[in-house]
């Protein structure tokens, strides 16, 4: 490869999951996201109580994720060949893991604040 | 709250780099103003490297007069085949449409280039047109030379256990209904490749690899062998790639045998007929002689040529691949060596390799510096120096990524990250999944 752009990186990341897929996670992504930003100004504080099952949903997320890339690409456990594939895998887990602890965290802050809670800070 | 200021970091991170790469691509220095020119610019073909240079020089250019002659409405995605070949892809993933890639403000002429006259620089068409050029690029592909296997005809491929995947989409498909079969039942699988120079050197040993693999793993396990049939002495052009080769092919279990060409095939008997080559201890002098080999499944991937357009017009070499006509041109610029106002682009330069897609993304930058130079009047200075890329796979699910050169020198893209020479995962995704991408990319001149 002689040069890699954004622009040639958005085009990787449609051909692997196809436009309409791809385009749905980011916007699935961008709104998760805001919906974090969103609760921890409105709580301007981060509640230990509902970190602690966002960090339980992490192994979840971390499988999820490598299962996710493994069955859209063909590959399985197996195909790990060297150091670089482990890097790969492990980053691929460790954004499954914060992804879904993010999610976790910004659902029960939306839909579940009316739970009792000790305040942990 | 380490945990947001961790996340908080990482995503400004994640933000940095996105916003550094999207620097790169679209913050980089306005190129040059467009050269204004009323040269007649004509390109013979509208393949991967019709395609890609055409989209790059209508940037450059500004008033050019450029023409494409090809009769072909459909694009192939021609490094896609080997995964359609092992049912990893839909035929459908290689085709897209030859007019949805080209520009504006060109002219697209749907026929054959009938006959080129270097002499009175005219390209006469298959509809009858006669098109003059002051520049012209000669990049029409390849001809897949079918007949010359007696026996052997297309409208076998998916039947009697015969594949041949170079032929296009819709073969490769086929080709996988008889590989199928073979991973399933089982028995000889005979795999092939022609004497000639020919397109992507890797994909016939992809192909072994990848029926052995899956072979392995479904119904055949066991019960079936694998016999790799070369002309050549050795299993890849680059030594150091083919004795990784030679040592994949040993742990798994798949036969070699060189010196062997693809003769005739007996579909009713399933015995292929091979002219072996080798040299007699005593004399020294070379013989030959007809080796049979029975087969459950045979590849079969037929000698390639120039078309005929090109012998016929005099622009092959006349002392190099005298049975092939690939172009004579310099191997660092691809302009012609007696018509300088030629360039050959593609599968049809006569330069050692170079017969892939990714041959093709190096190929274009440097003809277009050297043609736009030439109607500015000065000379170009990028050389092609005959990189070369083939994601070899070797399993589902992995791949080496080989790049070399001329020289038979590794030149990874990667160095340090990504190994050429270790099967890995990583290979195989950016086979799979960042290959594809890049090649359409390619086309439209973006890469």
């Amino acid at each position: 490869m002689q040069d890699l752009t954004f622009g040639t990186l958005i085009a990787v990341f449609e051909e692997i999951f196809g436009r309409g897929l791809f385009w749905a996670m980011v916007v699935a992504a961008a709104l998760i996201t805001l919906g974090y930003v969103y609760v921890l100004v409105r709580d301007r504080a981060m509640s230990m109580r509902k970190f602690l099952l966002a960090q339980l949903a992490m192994p979840v997320g971390a499988v999820a994720a490598v299962v996710f890339v493994q069955v859209m690409t063909d590959s399985h456990l197996r195909d790990i060949g060297g150091p670089v594939d482990v890097i790969v895998l492990l980053g691929v887990a460790v954004m499954g893991a914060v992804g879904a602890a993010i999610l976790v965290y910004t659902l029960q802050s939306l839909f579940f604040r009316k739970a009792v809670e000790p305040n942990l800070r | 709250m380490a945990l947001t200021d961790q996340l908080t970091s990482r995503r400004s991170f994640l933000a940095l780099g996105a916003a550094s790469a999207a620097m790169t691509s679209f913050g980089s220095p306005a190129r040059a103003a467009r050269v204004a020119t009323k040269a007649r610019i004509v390109i013979i073909g509208a393949g991967a490297a019709g395609t890609a240079l055409v989209n790059r020089l209508v940037d450059r250019l500004d008033g050019a007069q450029i023409t494409i002659i090809d009769p072909r409405a459909e694009h192939y995605y021609q490094p896609g085949l080997s995964l359609v070949a092992a049912g990893l892809k839909p035929a459908s993933y290689t085709v897209s449409q030859t007019a949805d890639w080209l520009p504006q403000g060109i002219t697209l002429v749907s026929e054959y280039a009938a006959a080129i006259d270097p002499v009175a620089k005219t390209v006469g068409t298959s509809g009858g047109q006669t098109l003059a050029y002051d520049f012209l690029i000669v990049a029409p592909g390849l001809v897949l030379d079918h007949d010359a296997i007696e026996g052997f005809s297309l409208d076998m491929v998916g039947t009697n256990g015969i594949g041949a995947l170079y032929a296009g989409p819709e073969y490769a498909a086929k080709t996988w209904t008889a590989a199928q079969k073979f991973t399933q039942e089982g028995g000889i699988g005979l795999m092939t490749r022609p004497e000639t120079e020919m397109k992507c050197a890797g994909a016939p040993l992809k192909h072994a690899f990848l029926l052995e693999d899956i072979a392995s793993r479904s119904g055949a396990r066991g019960k079936f062998e694998i016999h790799y049939t070369a002309p050549q002495t050795s299993l890849f052009g680059v030594p150091i790639v083919a004795e990784k080769v030679r040592m994949l092919f040993g742990e798994r279990g798949i036969a070699s045998h060189f010196g062997q060409t693809l003769k005739a095939i007996d579909p009713g008997r399933k015995l292929a007929t091979f002219t072996k080559s080798s040299t007699d201890p005593v004399t020294g002098t070379a013989v030959t002689a007809d080796v049979e080999m029975p087969y459950d499944y045979l590849h079969v991937i037929p000698p390639q040529r120039a078309p005929d357009v090109i012998r016929q017009s005099g622009l092959s070499w006349a002392d190099k691949w005298t049975d092939q006509g690939w172009v004579e041109c310099d191997m660092k610029t691809l302009r012609h060596l007696r018509y300088p106002e030629i360039f050959a682009l593609g599968d049809v330069a006569g330069v050692p390799k170079g017969k892939t897609a990714a041959s093709v993304k190096w190929m274009v930058p440097v003809v277009e510096d050297h043609l736009v130079a030439m109607i500015e009047g000065r000379e170009g200075t990028q050389v092609y120096d005959g990189y070369t890329s083939c994601p070899l796979i070797t399993r589902v699910g992995r791949a080496m990524l080989v790049e070399f050169d001329y020289h038979n020198n590794l030149v990874p893209s990667f160095p340090g990250l990504i190994a050429p020479l270790e099967e890995l995962w990583i290979s195989w995704l950016m086979k799979e999944v960042a290959l594809k991408a890049t090649y359409n990319a390619m086309l439209r001149g973006k890469a």
